[in-house]
């Protein structure tokens, strides 16, 4: 139990049981947050990475969702074995999220200063004129100017950026130690996504936080992380600090990854497109789950799974191109 | 080179109504205000800008699924601006749509041989002929004749999107409009696509109108782009043109906005302050002149017009380009 680490998750594994069978949403998922560092998560739509955060915060919707392996140590503690009483503490004062889509994360019918004040004095025995001031500030604090008039409006007079600003403003409204940003400016026009990181890696700076951001945007990785860990069908298959992600990329999934983004360069390439689609999580392949759409793929690659190896220091990757057992084998 | 498509000082007024009696117009949401751009057979025009810039009424207006309230379209050179019935119906074969979201613009009761068929039905396309196209279809975007039988949601986003594309080309358009046709796909299956559209419009040379706001993929598959902010074209020109030295600010800004995949970046990036302002009660002058870094007095007055500033025809909506320019 590494209590030097803000969250540790280890072997985690969510699965959904559903009427035809199990889904392994998250499937053997490790990794170690610092204090005051940027983990980058990235996959594909139903890789896992949305269902890996909701562990986290205690919020996968059981039934049909069950944590059946794993635990998740968060300074030291076993978030797993909480009680659900015990775990609103921790949400939102401790580790706190923001979504996806501003637009249906806020309740349309009461103002922005209602919703704000209401999650500070859900979290501290303050009265609401503390609650109101420290609402103000936290507006101030995520760039929205003129914050006393801005507390009265509702969140339709709000643009798409405004909203994802108060849904910061909301999340930090408790100093929390970890954020989780689940594909926060996905949604959004790229100016504005710029505004939005640029705010998030300021306020990490300044606040000393520790942010889990979930995105499948290399360019917003490549951006603000520290260390990536890409995701497919549940599973990590590269775990990597930023620069080697995109200097020495070793798994063939994120090569197709890297190869997706159209560049903007004088020479027009055509995109390496990945073949095929992610496969489903009920009907797993044998072997590895990448085998089908892998240009690399050999015959071994679909009968033995690989596991997560370290190939240099602080770079793991699960493929069987750098598994001695190729040898063997061949 | 012939011109397919050209748009002469586009206007899309919607009125802003008040009173449900008697209702008066109490002003207008300019969505498109006076926009221009000519498009030639089997080339590809990028169409790009932020959320409520304009960008997609634009597209639906040549395509007249709204009337237009000024301007005029030019479609092979005749005008179709006021263009009705028949004529219109028959003209609808030579333009198709593709839409954004693949998960709403197929009809989940009907199977993708019904999708296919439709128009094939309108047009009077009937019995062998037309399991024949459909068939042939399915296989030229990527999919197997097996697929007919089966409903949209026994397909992966990636697979409805080629749907929608086997639906556009069935009539054998001229013109195909695409609006923002991958944005809602994840990047491996985004690639695909925008490969299989390469190749669709190499093998049948169609002429793309590509509305999209990750300037990204509209490098990728553009020949020329139009930036569009408010309701206007602010630049215009050739895409390697656009993107190696932007003239308007607004382009420069939007161009270093994009979140680049390496973690070695050079430039130092422009962060535009505030939101795009409400086309109803657009800014005087420059509409950029809210947002923009270098704005003057004359912006605020002084509505600028587009300039030339290239001699391979890239042109620019700024006061002061001249300067402008060497900044960026």
């Amino acid at each position: 139990m590494g209590v030097q680490f803000l969250l540790e998750v280890d072997n985690l594994h969510t699965y959904f049981f559903t009427k035809s069978g199990a889904v392994k949403a998250v499937d053997g998922v490790s990794f170690v947050i610092k204090p005051g560092e940027i983990l980058g998560i990235v996959g594909e739509s139903g890789s896992g990475k949305s269902i890996t955060a909701l562990s986290i915060m205690g919020l996968v919707p059981n039934p049909p969702g069950r944590i059946i392996e794993g635990k998740i140590y968060y300074n030291g503690e076993d978030l797993i074995q909480k009680s659900e009483k015990q775990m609103r503490r921790i949400r939102g004062n401790k580790i706190s999220m923001i979504f996806q889509d501003p637009m249906t994360s806020l309740n349309p019918v009461f103002t922005i200063g209602h919703q704000l004040i209401e999650t500070v004095r859900a979290h501290r025995d303050v009265s609401k004129k503390q609650a109101e001031d420290r609402a103000c500030e936290l507006l101030t604090l995520v760039g929205i100017s003129d914050p006393k008039q801005r507390l009265k409006n509702y969140p339709h007079e709000f643009s798409g950026g405004m909203r994802q600003r108060v849904m910061i403003a909301m999340a930090l409204a408790c100093d929390p130690e970890l954020l989780i940003a689940d594909e926060p400016t996905t949604a959004l026009d790229v100016t504005v996504q710029a505004q939005i990181l640029e705010l998030l890696k300021q306020l990490q700076e300044e606040l000393g936080m520790a942010i889990i951001m979930i995105t499948h945007d290399l360019g917003v990785v490549a951006e603000i992380c520290d260390r990536v860990m890409v995701m497919y069908a549940g599973k990590q298959v590269e775990f990597t600090d930023h620069i080697s992600l995109f200097d020495h990329p070793k798994h063939p999934y994120t090569w197709g990854l890297l190869g997706s983004i159209p560049k903007i360069e004088k020479e027009k390439k055509r995109l390496t497109a990945i073949a095929g689609h992610p496969p489903d999580l009920q009907h797993l392949p044998q072997g590895c789950h990448f085998a089908d759409r892998c240009k690399q793929a050999m015959d071994q690659c679909r009968s033995h799974e690989p596991v997560l190896k370290e190939i240099s220091s602080n770079h793991l990757v699960r493929c069987l191109l750098y598994e001695d057992k190729r040898v063997e084998l061949t | 080179m012939t011109t397919l498509l050209e748009v002469k000082d586009l206007e899309k007024h919607f009125p802003i109504t008040k009173g449900t009696v008697i209702p008066r117009e109490m002003g207008a949401v300019k969505a498109v205000d006076g926009v221009s751009f000519k498009v030639e057979q089997g080339k590809t025009l990028g169409l790009v800008g932020e959320s409520g810039c304009g960008k997609s009424t634009t597209g639906r207006t040549i395509l007249k699924l709204t009337e237009p309230t000024g301007g005029h379209i030019y479609f092979g050179g005749q005008d179709i601006t006021h263009l009705k019935g028949n004529k219109l119906r028959r003209l609808r074969q030579d333009m198709q749509l593709i839409f954004q979201d693949p998960f709403a613009s197929l009809n989940p009761r009907m199977t993708v041989e019904q999708i296919i068929a439709e128009p094939l039905k309108v047009f009077g396309v009937h019995g062998k002929e037309r399991r024949k196209r459909i068939s042939h279809l399915l296989e030229v975007v990527g999919l197997s004749a097996y697929h007919k039988e089966r409903y949209p949601h026994e397909f992966s986003g990636g697979q409805r999107q080629r749907v929608g594309i086997a639906r556009a080309l069935a009539l054998e358009p001229k013109l195909i409009i695409c609006d923002e046709p991958v944005s809602a796909l994840d990047v491996s299956i985004q690639a695909q696509v925008v490969n299989l559209m390469e190749d669709l419009q190499k093998e049948f040379g169609l002429t793309y109108l590509f509305i999209a706001h990750d300037l990204g993929v509209v490098h990728h598959i553009s020949d020329q782009v139009a930036v569009m902010y408010l309701g206007e074209i602010v630049e215009f020109g050739n895409y390697d043109e656009i993107y190696a030295h932007p003239k308007h600010p607004y382009t420069q800004a939007l161009l270093s906005a994009i979140p680049e995949a390496s973690p070695h970046r050079k430039k130092e990036r422009i962060v535009l302050k505030g939101d795009v302002p409400s086309s109803a009660n657009p800014p005087t002058g420059c509409k950029f002149h809210t947002r923009c870094p270098f704005a003057e007095q004359r912006c605020r007055l002084e509505k600028p017009v587009m300039k030339m500033v290239s001699p391979t025809g890239q042109t620019a909506a700024c006061h002061f380009v001249e300067e402008v320019s060497e900044v960026g």
